[in-house]
């Protein structure tokens, strides 16, 4: 309480006995019930305290948890997917793809699906990465682009030991192992420049369509067509998984690298491996 | 222009109690309005029968608009995300036209308040009309001023406990019917009031309709007053917005002072005789002066007047004055003995209130200039809208031929309640194709995109630049939406990008 009760000359209102560098504080008394709900808020304030988890090591009265909330909130809403997850495991992708509820559940779902688990290696959009992961979003399909191939694709997963349905194929290392010199390897790479356009010289392109003819055709096609069934690589386009130049090709034809997809089957439900598999078809390479 | 100084009457002069040193906080002194008769409070009934028929009648019209749709007039439909008045129904994205509303209101306030002082606050506000009619149930059950504080100073009988809580079982009824009218504004009015009667209603609609009842007992019953002295930031900040030419409630204390008895000859005409404290919502005396808590609702004005009126001396003692005025009247009478000639004399100085002038210009300049802008962008509203998003990741996709394709996410916004598809069409670098998935095509060949009644639709479509053409890193590219009529719907710009040449 101020010691030295002063009037304020103008108003005739009393102050409050503060000063600050001559300015004075009226004083104009709160109302009570204002102290009463300022009280008011302390023992809310201590209440919540008591019942939640509000200090370290306190956890509550109440035994609220933060992390089971969003854990009853998680199965909340896959209770309330259940039925579409359900319709999504019995039907088959081709079923789902034709049906629009099913297709636009798939598609919302399979996008989500895609950044946890795919977008890693493919891309967020599926464009692919450097390297040898396989862009998604073109028309190129080493194993396929119908939903069938997809489905199997991801289920079962490229070159995975673990699964025996995997899909599987070897390139021969024709330089490592000393099937093709280092010429020979350098002519048959200007041979495949050559299928799209690209060779500078004559002579070793004509050297490396022989033995083109005699050590890739078998697989890769006399025109560099590829073989989808073996998931051998088309030549003949503009989509280079590994680089498309010269001593690309060459690396590839000396000691080729052979991607590995792992299989999803087991590890993802497969509602979503349908849905993944919408979701893939829909990216704009499905056939 | 000169600034009026209000009469300025230091507070402690009032026969108040006042200690030796004032407590810190202060206990709320009851106020007992008393009844009062007059032109002032015949407009203040009906502008409170106005507002309150407003505000219960609105969500039961109806305005039908067709199968499907909610045929309530005014409806905020949060669920959907519609906000239907009549015949207009906006988006959340149109959110703006309700801004700009709130701006036309605030400043239709600035000029009310501009011209005619606490208008808002003493006739329209709602802690005002609802006060108002608390007050009117209050007096009904326990009577006038007197009465009502002989029951509160007198014993607790069963008289005293009977009017008391029929008072507020009262209050709660009005109480629950203002907060259920308001959750009738955002769900169907008959749909919810059925199932708040029958308890089926939401958990939501139970809790926005016991707090809006909540806060309607707690404010009007019980806090009244003190929502405009301690609450309300309008009182607070309304003075920048009147000036000695506004009409405000004021005390002609020039004709008033001194005080007396009505038969002494010197003094003025003011009986002292406490009829305008009686009246006064919020408790204090208008001859103190202009003050924070008075909301200018002008009852003093009627009780003064009926008092004058049966001394027969000329009413106006309180009246709705400028500043400007009031000192132009007292200038004029410095110095005079109360009697006619002083009367006269200030009532003759007076001048017809300056409506126009730079504040109110400027106010109504604003108020017609927002007006303007809303009423133009209203009539511009589209009702069809199209966003086209270009694919980020990747900016481009390398096809196996070697063409460049880019992915759009198309959007057709239809505000209508039609769903006639568009014909996609496109103006991009010749020998470019466009697909668009799951679509059909008319017999053009173009895709046809439905679009959803009162909805959004959403299409991928693919824009392909054959192999061999040489584009820049970016050409511009505009998609078009074609009518059945072949005229051009709507149409957005956006680019395509391919690698750097």
């Amino acid at each position: 309480m101020p010691t030295k009760i002063e009037k304020d000359a103008v108003t005739g209102q009393e102050t409050t006995g503060h000063e600050w560098d001559g300015v004075k504080e009226l004083n104009n008394p709160l109302p009570k019930w204002w102290l009463w709900t300022f009280y008011a808020t302390i023992v809310f304030g201590v209440a919540w305290m008591v019942i939640y988890p509000s200090l370290p090591g306190w956890k509550g009265s109440s035994g609220w948890v933060a992390r089971e909330a969003v854990v009853a909130d998680v199965a909340a809403a896959q209770a309330a997917n259940a039925p579409m997850m359900a319709r999504l495991r019995e039907a088959t992708p081709a079923q789902i793809a034709a049906d629009p509820e099913l297709r636009a559940f798939a598609l919302a779902g399979g996008r989500v699906a895609f950044a946890n688990n795919c977008a890693a290696c493919h891309g967020a959009g599926g464009q692919g990465a450097v390297g040898g992961f396989p862009a998604l979003v073109d028309d190129d399909w080493l194993w396929g682009g119908s939903l069938d191939a997809i489905e199997a694709t991801i289920r079962h997963g490229i070159r995975t030991a673990e699964d025996a349905d995997a899909r599987n194929s070897a390139m021969p290392r024709f330089g490592l192992d000393g099937m093709l010199t280092n010429n020979q390897i350098g002519d048959v790479a200007e041979f495949v420049l050559w299928m799209t356009g690209r060779a500078t010289h004559a002579a070793e392109t004509e050297r490396g369509r022989v033995i083109y003819a005699e050590q890739c055709a078998a697989c890769h096609g006399a025109t560099g067509e590829g073989n989808r069934e073996l998931g051998v690589p088309r030549l003949s386009d503009q989509v280079w998984l590994y680089g498309s130049t010269k001593q690309d090709v060459m690396a590839m034809v000396r000691n080729p690298r052979m991607g590995v997809m792992p299989a999803w089957q087991g590890r993802l439900d497969p509602a979503v491996i349908n849905m993944l598999t919408v979701y893939v078809h829909a990216l704009g390479g499905g056939e | 222009m000169t600034p009026v100084e209000a009469p300025q009457r230091a507070k402690a002069d009032r026969p108040a109690v006042t200690s030796a040193a004032s407590p810190l906080y202060a206990s709320r002194q009851k106020v007992y309005p008393k009844r009062v008769f007059g032109r002032v409070r015949s407009v203040k009934w009906a502008v409170l029968i106005a507002c309150l028929a407003l505000y219960y009648i609105v969500p039961w019209l109806r305005w039908d608009r067709g199968p499907g749709m909610p045929d309530q007039a005014v409806l905020v439909d949060i669920g959907n995300a519609r906000l239907f008045f009549f015949w207009i129904e906006l988006w959340p994205q149109e959110i703006y036209f309700l801004a700009g509303a709130l701006i036309l209101g605030a400043f239709a306030l600035f000029a009310v308040s501009a011209l005619f002082g606490r208008l808002w606050c003493g006739f329209a506000c709602p802690q005002t009309v609802w006060t108002d009619l608390f007050m009117w149930v209050e007096r009904w059950i326990q009577g006038d001023r007197n009465a009502r504080m002989k029951l509160d100073q007198g014993p607790r009988n069963a008289n005293y406990w009977a009017r008391k809580s029929l008072t507020h079982a009262a209050w709660l009824v009005i109480a629950a019917a203002t907060g259920g009218a308001w959750i009738m504004y955002f769900v169907d009015a008959p749909t919810v009031t059925a199932e708040i009667l029958t308890g089926r209603a939401s958990l939501e609609v139970y809790f926005f309709f016991a707090l809006f009842a909540g806060f309607t007992y707690l404010l009007a019953g019980w806090a009244r007053e003190q929502v405009c002295t301690y609450m309300c930031p309008w009182p607070r900040f309304q003075a920048a917005m009147l000036d000695e030419n506004s009409l405000v409630v004021t005390y002609r204390d020039w004709r008033g002072e001194p005080r007396g008895k009505a038969k002494d000859a010197h003094a003025g005409d003011c009986v002292d005789c406490y009829a305008c404290v009686h009246v006064c919502p919020t408790g204090i005396d208008i001859r103190d002066g202009q003050q924070l808590e008075c909301i200018g609702c002008g009852l003093c004005v009627d009780a003064c007047d009926s008092v004058m009126g049966k001394l027969h001396r000329p009413k106006g003692l309180i009246a709705f004055e400028t500043l400007k005025n009031l000192s132009a009247s007292a200038a004029a009478t410095a110095g005079m003995a109360p009697g006619e000639v002083r009367f006269a004399m200030g009532m003759a100085a007076r001048q017809v209130p300056r409506f126009v002038r730079a504040r109110t210009l400027m106010y109504a300049g604003a108020l017609s200039a927002v007006a303007l802008v809303m009423l133009g962008a209203f009539l511009l509203r589209s009702t069809l809208d199209v966003t086209v998003l270009r694919d980020r990741a990747p900016l481009y996709v390398r096809l196996s031929d070697g063409s460049i394709r880019n992915g759009y996410t198309v959007k057709i916004v239809n505000k209508r309640h039609d769903d006639a598809p568009l014909a996609l069409t496109f103006q991009a670098p010749e020998g470019s194709r466009v697909t668009v998935q799951d679509v059909g095509h008319d017999d053009q060949g173009r895709p046809l995109l439905a679009r959803r009644a009162d909805g959004i639709a959403q299409y991928r479509v693919f824009l392909t630049a054959p192999s061999g053409m040489r584009l820049p890193e970016s050409t511009p590219v505009t998609f078009r939406l074609m009518d059945a009529s072949g005229r051009v719907a709507v149409s957005q710009s956006t680019a395509f990008l391919g690698p750097r040449p």
